[in-house]
């Protein structure tokens, strides 16, 4: 417990100045946009005098030099404040607190589709390197990871929305259905279904791949050359030596493709209108919503360090040959 | 020659090799085969394929031809992802290089702004500098190179410093070079074999970012994309399902082109089994 501590400690230091230059870049990048919330709010308003524009300025903020608005917004952040949100008129940190669940259930099911049957189809593919079935599932896994997943996305509707009526077609749950409980939850998972398969599948490629290359490594061990000279059967060499130490890059992995992920779901939930993170984005970036837009950016920033320093903890824990301190290299 | 050889001689190899050359051949052929505007008004809306040999592929809601829309939209996916990953490429290279050969101060700087930017998920970063820098080809270009300049820019910084200590560089300096006639001339050279393996998977992945910009209507509006069909033909998936599953089609094939050849050149030169 005391390694995993120390670990956090070391994170969490060695986070604050990246989060502090993703916090200006975003600043920079958002201030060189032309126009700004309160252009965008009077062009949805339908317009406003040169006095009103002055004002709202002048109430968000907007009116202050670019250094003393940074410095201002880092101050902030130091209290945890996010910011007004300006299109949707509330607190940044509410709305993010509001949405984050539906993404993190989102990436949470699609992680645990793509990693378990990911490594598994890697460990068919590779315990027999080379033989007809690692070629056909390796190719089957490469094309797999060249489809868009929005795309993956609107052909699963076809299929099973559009044309077999199996699953829904889109949203997160059935509006003003009444259910509770269970009931809710099964109306969720129902609605799950599909945008899972579409964000999992893609990364099921990526898993089985780096699976099948681990094994394909690991064979070539010497302690794989023990076991079969002890007589082993090739079944119990495959689950009990190799898979157990080729899962260990796979955990990698879990962590370097988070980010990815959490950019995927995006377009995922815009394809099938979930009320996620991911829409939020795209709601923050059409209603020129720069405090959303940095405190979207930022968040998942912070998602990403924490999803890798939990891989750093449990690769610490599995591996003992590793301490913490090497972990965090 | 003969690495294109052995390139061709296995499966994967051969059928990667078509697939970009087909791709190449349509994109290339775009202006000769479908001339003209793709996004005119080219017959009646939401022709299905097969029915007029002078629209094969039907036309979408607007009745526009959805074969010049393929053709033109592979010019679009293969100059974006081509240009995003050299760009991506060159600074990455750029940036890697300066923090192996800068002194610790500059390699420990340039690192924490390389965290920053894997951190980002890459698609937000992109997403956010198009609504910012606006929705032309360029500006998408230099989005998607924003995201990926990173990951380039850490794997030539690890190649440098371990290329920094070897003689032929120590030989370099005692002959009076100036640092950076060695970082360009010596070591940079040097750094990049593992660099252009990374490529392909650069290009595929600005490829399929480019059509998930688009998709979300974030792309250039003057310019026909595959991803922009997509997002099109959306609004009909019931009664005209092709016109999403066609565009589709081409970026899975022009993507799983770029990872076979990929897979088959670093077998080639013996890398052996990347993931």
């Amino acid at each position: 417990m005391h390694r995993a501590l120390s670990l956090i400690r070391r994170r969490a230091v060695s986070a604050v100045p990246v989060l502090l230059i993703v916090v200006i870049a975003t600043f920079l990048m958002l201030e060189a946009a032309p126009g700004d919330a309160v252009d965008a709010y009077l062009l949805s308003a339908g317009g406003g005098d040169a006095a009103l524009a002055a004002t709202l300025r002048a109430q968000y903020g907007l009116d202050q030099s670019l250094l003393s608005r940074l410095f201002l917004y880092v101050a902030a952040l130091g209290r945890l404040d996010l910011g007004w949100s300006v299109a949707f008129e509330r607190p940044v940190l509410d709305l993010v607190r509001e949405r984050l669940p539906a993404t993190l259930l989102l990436m949470g099911s699609a992680t645990a589709l793509s990693f378990g049957l990911g490594s598994l189809l890697g460990v068919v593919a590779g315990s027999r390197p080379g033989s007809l079935r690692d070629r056909a599932l390796s190719v089957g896994a490469l094309t797999l990871y060249a489809v868009p997943g929005f795309w993956l996305g609107l052909v699963l509707v076809l299929v099973f929305a559009v044309a077999l009526r199996w699953l829904p077609i889109a949203g997160l749950e059935t509006i003003a259905s009444g259910k509770h409980g269970l009931g809710r939850a099964l109306d969720i998972a129902r609605h799950l279904v599909l945008p899972v398969a579409a964000l999992g599948f893609i990364y099921l490629a990526l898993f089985l791949r780096v699976m099948r290359a681990s094994m394909a490594e690991v064979w070539r061990q010497d302690f794989v050359l023990a076991a079969r000279a002890k007589g082993l059967g090739r079944r119990r060499i495959v689950w009990r030596h190799v898979v157990r130490a080729a899962l260990l890059p796979l955990v990698t992995v879990l962590g370097l493709q988070s980010a990815g992920m959490l950019g995927g779901s995006v377009v995922i939930e815009s394809v099938f209108a979930i009320p996620g993170f991911g829409r939020l984005a795209q709601e923050a970036v059409a209603g020129r919503d720069a405090p959303l837009l940095i405190g979207i950016i930022l968040t998942s920033a912070v998602l990403v360090i924490l999803v890798n320093l939990l891989v750093d903890i449990l690769y610490a824990f599995l591996d003992p040959r590793i301490g913490a301190s090497e972990a965090s290299a | 020659m003969s690495v294109l050889r052995r390139l061709l001689s296995s499966p994967t190899g051969a059928v990667g090799v078509a697939l970009l050359a087909v791709i190449a051949v349509a994109a290339l052929s775009a202006p000769w085969i479908a001339p003209g505007d793709p996004l005119r008004i080219a017959g009646p809306a939401l022709l299905p394929p097969f029915t007029d040999p002078a629209l094969p592929l039907g036309t979408d809601r607007l009745g526009r031809d959805v074969l010049a829309g393929l053709l033109h939209g592979a010019r679009t996916s293969l100059i974006v992802g081509i240009a995003a990953a050299a760009a991506a490429i060159i600074v990455g290279s750029l940036v890697g290089t300066i923090a192996g050969f800068a002194g610790r101060l500059v390699d420990e700087a340039l690192m924490r702004v390389v965290d920053a930017f894997q951190i980002v998920p890459g698609f937000l970063l992109a997403l956010a500098f198009v609504s910012v820098a606006g929705g032309s080809l360029s500006t998408v270009i230099l989005a998607i190179a924003l995201s990926a300049w990173a990951q380039p820019a850490r794997l030539v910084r690890a190649e440098v410093l371990s290329i920094r200590e070897r003689d032929y560089v120590a030989a370099a300096r005692v002959l009076g070079m100036h640092p950076v006639e060695i970082a360009l001339k010596e070591i940079l050279p040097n750094a990049l074999p593992p660099v252009l393996a990374l490529a392909a998977v650069i290009v595929a992945a600005a490829i399929l970012t480019e059509a998930a910009l688009s998709f979300l209507g974030l792309g250039d509006p003057n310019v026909v994309t595959w991803g922009s069909m997509i997002s099109e033909g959306r609004n009909v998936l019931r009664a005209a399902p092709f016109l999403s599953v066609i565009p589709g089609i081409g970026l899975v094939a022009t993507v799983l082109g770029v990872y076979l050849v990929s897979e088959a050149a670093s077998e080639a030169l013996g890398r052996g089994g990347r993931p």
